[in-house]
């Protein structure tokens, strides 16, 4: 496992390209552009105000740069760095901003969700997109690109238009059993959109390409519902997490709730395994040490290592209570993922913020729980293996697959506070991203044992 | 709560105490009587004695008669003594006042009684209502909650129309202003993606679109229906297999046509069965009337096993009782063969020497020469004598080999039955467990064919006992043999290959060798 050394990030925006070639960062108004594997420095760009958002091209051959603020999105080109494009959504202001699957439209999206406005880089057309609905995701498209679902709003009542993206037709229009329409998402195959209401009523509805309504599912009434939702890379399981603490599993033959996973504070299951991350104190030979230290020893000395050991089931977690009074308690699984080999479910319950639960598909059962030293900020799978990463907002990165799991000190001098990761498309490399710097790790081939 | 009354009793010498106790005592006045009923606790038996003595004794009588009286009077019953003031005491008023008294026990227990009664109903009264009044209260909530819900989603739409004129108003404006700023600034156009021309939109593109949907919903169908038909072939090819298994399980019956007489309309259904189904690509159908078929022939299959398994729980439940009956058999016959060998020797041997006995009488009868005759009768008598002898002798030795014999085939008969007896057990519940364990959903079938089966080799064991003890028996088997119905087929099939020639002490122990082996 090798380090990069640490470069100045901003607002959490580092991305590697669909191609996984560059590495896109940006330092408030720049945007560095770096080669993946040597993190040399190919391109720079500089914007006209801080960039809030980046997004690579699907081709790889094109980056927008959102700023929200000014209302403007600047798009570069990796060919010709001369190549300029700017969209100045002017007095219409700017909250969102995306790429079509073609890597030749932007999609943006006007202050108070007045509209999406549909620029085209390769005509002068501009197509507008009435009434979007402002919620978490409005806009999905499916996996090969050929279509985009839109949630909209009107009188009151939730719809969702279905478009075609090589011509920016409207395909289909219906409206959803919503009361308040929170969030659509395609399932990998292109064919199901799932549809669910918000945190105040438990109802997620499945729709066919063509608009026909498949089935609605609803496991209760009254308590907070649906948090967060996965599909399985296969499209045979649909994964919702909800506020109490518990994941259903549809499957997509009969859209019925096959299992249920539950995520108490007490592990008793005598097949899980349980790993704990536990400080070991660094080892510091007396005779290395020299008067005045040296950075690298001082660091050593006082960065704590740490390592996994296996717990005894039964085992508790720490569990807390929220707040009842609160509005979006921190309760419920508030993260769900898939591994790209169908396999395996990691889920977070944020009712137990320093474990991360992960569950085997195949027999649909508890197969690991990883209880680290604090709160778990973000997890990602490998995109080629089942293999998990997650960062816990120290300097350290945990790598688990079904090998076993190990946490490794990313050896920074000074703070390094990981809390986003982001995996290069091929599976050798990680960006590890903190609130003012990333690193990139880069894994050999049989890294965890 | 009780009223507490002290009275002031003339102290007394030793009973004072016991008096005070008396009075004392509390009297409860239930709330709805509002009579000034007292409340008398009835002492109980043990003190009732001392009770009684310690009021009033020798020494303090007229005291105690004066109480009373006075309490008597402050009741509102009339005074006992005779005259206001006298020391006579007025015998029937006195009597009368106790009968009173008792009236007055009584009423007082009744009302205690309803009190009680009253007392528990309302008791479970009142959980019942706490009962209710908690499921009104949660209903009451969730009618509140409900109510509330509806007034929320009624305010918000009120506040999303608002919101939408307000959104309207503001676009009109915007687009109004024609800011011309809204713009897209390119150096120059990008070529698509696909490096294709863009197309105008039209009713042909919207007509191809629909068709690429359904293009895409069609495929994904197929697909779905392509894996769901490879995963049923799979199953059917594994329910086939385990038919197959299962009949194989079966067949090794049918050397036993009698125990299996009860599964013989089953057998040839069975054929039927496989002729049926072992029709080409029969099992690539997915009808309804094939699916039925399969299910239900497996379903049938798994009955005969569960039944052969059943008998053969029963077999091994008997053999345990029974021990030695296969082995008795076997070695029986090859025992009688040989006691008929030795018997027909004996004939032989007795024919000889009736032989001989008449060439003696004939030489002893004929006349001869004296000497020679004498002589040779002599030789003769000498050489008769002496083979009589060996004859003898080796016939004595027989005898006594076969006693030996015998003597270790009973006790080696002893010793297999005792190890039979354990290895039958073992046996018994290893199979029981197995196989009852597989079986789930059928009923237990009778077993009332069973016994009649197990009849004809019943018999066949009696003759068998019967004919070896009328004998001598230089078979060793008179003592443990039971006359039970026996094993498995198996057992007498291969015992019956195992030990054929009666060789002595190795017999029994070849026995118990190829019993072993069996169950390794």
């Amino acid at each position: 496992m090798n380090f990069s050394e640490l470069f100045k990030l901003s607002g959490l925006l580092g991305r590697f390209s669909p191609d996984g070639k560059c590495l896109a960062s940006c330092v408030q108004y720049r945007l560095v552009v770096r080669d993946a594997s040597t993190l040399q420095i190919l391109q720079l760009y500089t914007c006209l105000d801080q960039i809030q958002y980046i997004e690579w091209s699907s081709d790889s051959l094109f980056i927008l740069c959102a700023m929200y603020k000014r209302g403007v999105v600047q798009v570069w080109s990796l060919e010709q760095p001369d190549w300029h494009c700017k969209i100045d959504e002017g007095s219409a202001g700017l909250v969102a901003s995306c790429w079509s699957p073609d890597g030749r439209h932007i999609l943006n999206t006007t202050e108070f969700h007045l509209r999406i406005t549909v620029w085209s880089l390769c005509t002068k057309s501009v197509s507008y997109i009435k009434y979007p609905k402002a919620c978490q995701q409005g806009i999905a498209f499916t996996k090969d690109g050929r279509y985009m679902a839109v949630a909209e709003r009107r009188d009151c009542k939730d719809f969702v238009s279905i478009f075609v993206c090589s011509d920016w037709q409207l395909l289909r229009h219906f409206d959803t059993e919503t009361q308040d329409l929170f969030g659509i998402e395609w399932a990998p195959n292109g064919c199901v959109l799932a549809a669910w209401d918000t945190c105040l009523e438990y109802k997620i509805l499945l729709y066919s390409l063509d608009g026909r309504l498949l089935s609605t599912y609803r496991a209760y009434e009254w308590s907070l519902g649906i948090k967060s939702i996965a599909w399985s890379p296969s499209s045979q399981f649909l994964a919702i997490g909800s506020y109490d603490e518990k994941v259903r599993i549809l499957n997509h033959v009969t859209w019925k709730k096959i299992t249920e996973f539950e995520h108490p504070a007490t592990v008793v299951s005598s097949k899980t395994i349980v790993y704990k991350e536990v400080e070991k104190s660094p080892s510091v030979e007396t005779e290395r040490l020299s008067f005045p230290p040296t950075r690298a020893l001082a660091s050593s000395l006082f960065s704590t290592q740490s390592k996994y050991d296996v717990s005894q089931v039964p085992v508790s977690l720490q569990h807390i209570k929220p707040v009842a009074d609160r509005a979006n308690p921190k309760m419920g699984i508030g993260m769900l993922a898939f591994s790209p080999d169908n396999c395996f479910l990691a889920t977070k319950n944020d009712n137990i913020p320093n474990a991360v639960w992960i569950w085997d598909i195949q027999k649909l059962k508890l197969f690991v729980v990883l209880e680290q030293l604090c709160a778990v900020q973000s997890f990602q799978w490998d995109p080629r293996q089942p293999r998990l990463a997650v960062c816990t907002g120290n300097s350290k990165v945990y790598l688990w697959s079904p090998a076993g799991c190990v946490s490794v000190q990313v050896p920074m001098e000074g703070d390094f506070q990981i809390v986003s990761l982001a995996w290069h498309c091929s599976g050798d490399s990680v960006a590890l991203l903190s609130k003012d710097n990333f690193c990139v790790c880069y894994l050999e081939r049989e890294e965890v044992k | 709560m009780g009223d507490w009354k002290t009275i002031t009793v003339p102290v007394l010498s030793s009973d004072s105490k016991n008096i005070f106790h008396y009075t004392s005592e509390k009297k409860i006045s239930p709330p709805s009587m509002n009579s000034q009923v007292l409340r008398l606790a009835l002492p109980s038996s043990k003190s009732m004695h001392s009770f009684f003595s310690a009021f009033c004794t020798e020494e303090n009588i007229e005291q105690s008669i004066s109480y009373l009286n006075r309490e008597l009077t402050t009741l509102g019953f009339p005074s006992i003594y005779a005259e206001s003031k006298g020391q006579e005491l007025n015998l029937i008023s006195i009597i009368n006042c106790m009968n009173e008294l008792l009236v007055l026990q009584h009423k007082n227990l009744r009302a205690q009684e309803e009190v009680e009664m009253q007392h528990l109903k309302l008791g479970s009264d009142m959980d019942h209502l706490q009962n209710c009044y908690a499921k009104l209260k949660v209903q009451k909530l969730q009618n509140i909650i409900s109510s509330r819900a509806t007034q929320y989603n009624h305010d918000m739409k009120r506040k999303e129309r608002e919101y939408n004129k307000l959104k309207e108003r503001l676009h009109q404006l915007v687009m109004n202003k024609k800011d011309k700023k809204i713009a897209m600034e390119v150096l120059n156009y990008v070529g698509r993606a696909d490096g294709k021309r863009g197309a105008w939109r039209t009713d042909k593109t919207e007509a191809r679109n629909e068709e690429e949907m359904y293009k895409v919903l069609l495929s994904d169908y197929e697909q779905r229906q392509k894996q769901l038909l490879v995963e049923n072939a799979e199953l059917k090819k594994v329910l086939q297999q385990m038919k197959k298994e299962i009949i194989l399980l079966l067949p090794p019956q049918k050397q036993k046509p009698k125990e299996r007489s009860e599964d013989g309309p089953v057998l040839s259904d069975l054929e039927e069965d496989i002729g049926e189904l072992n029709k080409e690509n029969m099992w690539e159908l997915s009808c309804e009337t094939v699916r039925e078929q399969l299910t239900n022939s497996i379903r049938k299959q798994w009955r005969m096993l569960k039944n052969h398994v059943e008998k053969l729980d029963n077999q091994v439940s008997r053999v345990h009782s029974g021990a030695l009956n296969e082995k008795d058999v076997i070695s029986r016959e090859d025992h009688e063969l040989e006691t008929e060998k030795l018997e027909l020797e004996i004939q032989q041997c007795k024919e000889m020497i009736k032989t001989q006995q008449q060439l003696l009488q004939q030489q002893l009868m004929s006349p001869c020469d004296d000497d020679t005759t004498l002589l040779l009768q002599d030789c003769y008598l000498l050489e008769e004598r002496e083979r009589l002898q060996e004859e003898w002798r080796l016939f004595r030795e027989q005898k006594k080999n076969f006693e030996k014999e015998r003597r270790s085939f009973t006790e080696a008969a002893i010793r297999l039955g005792l190890e039979r007896k354990a290895f039958e057990e073992d046996r018994g519940t290893w199979l029981k467990q197995q196989f009852l364990s597989m079986s789930t959903d059928y009923k237990h079938s009778e077993n009332v064919t069973t016994p009649s089966a197990f009849l004809g080799s019943c018999d066949q064991d009696n003759q068998l006992v019967k004919s070896t003890s009328q004998r001598k028996p230089p078979c060793m088997l008179s003592g443990p043999v039971s006359a039970e119905p026996c094993q498995t087929s198996q057992y007498i099939t291969r015992n019956s290959a195992a030990s054929k020639k009666p060789a002595g002490d190795s017999k029994p122990n070849q026995c118990v060798e190829s019993d072993k082996e069996e169950t390794e």
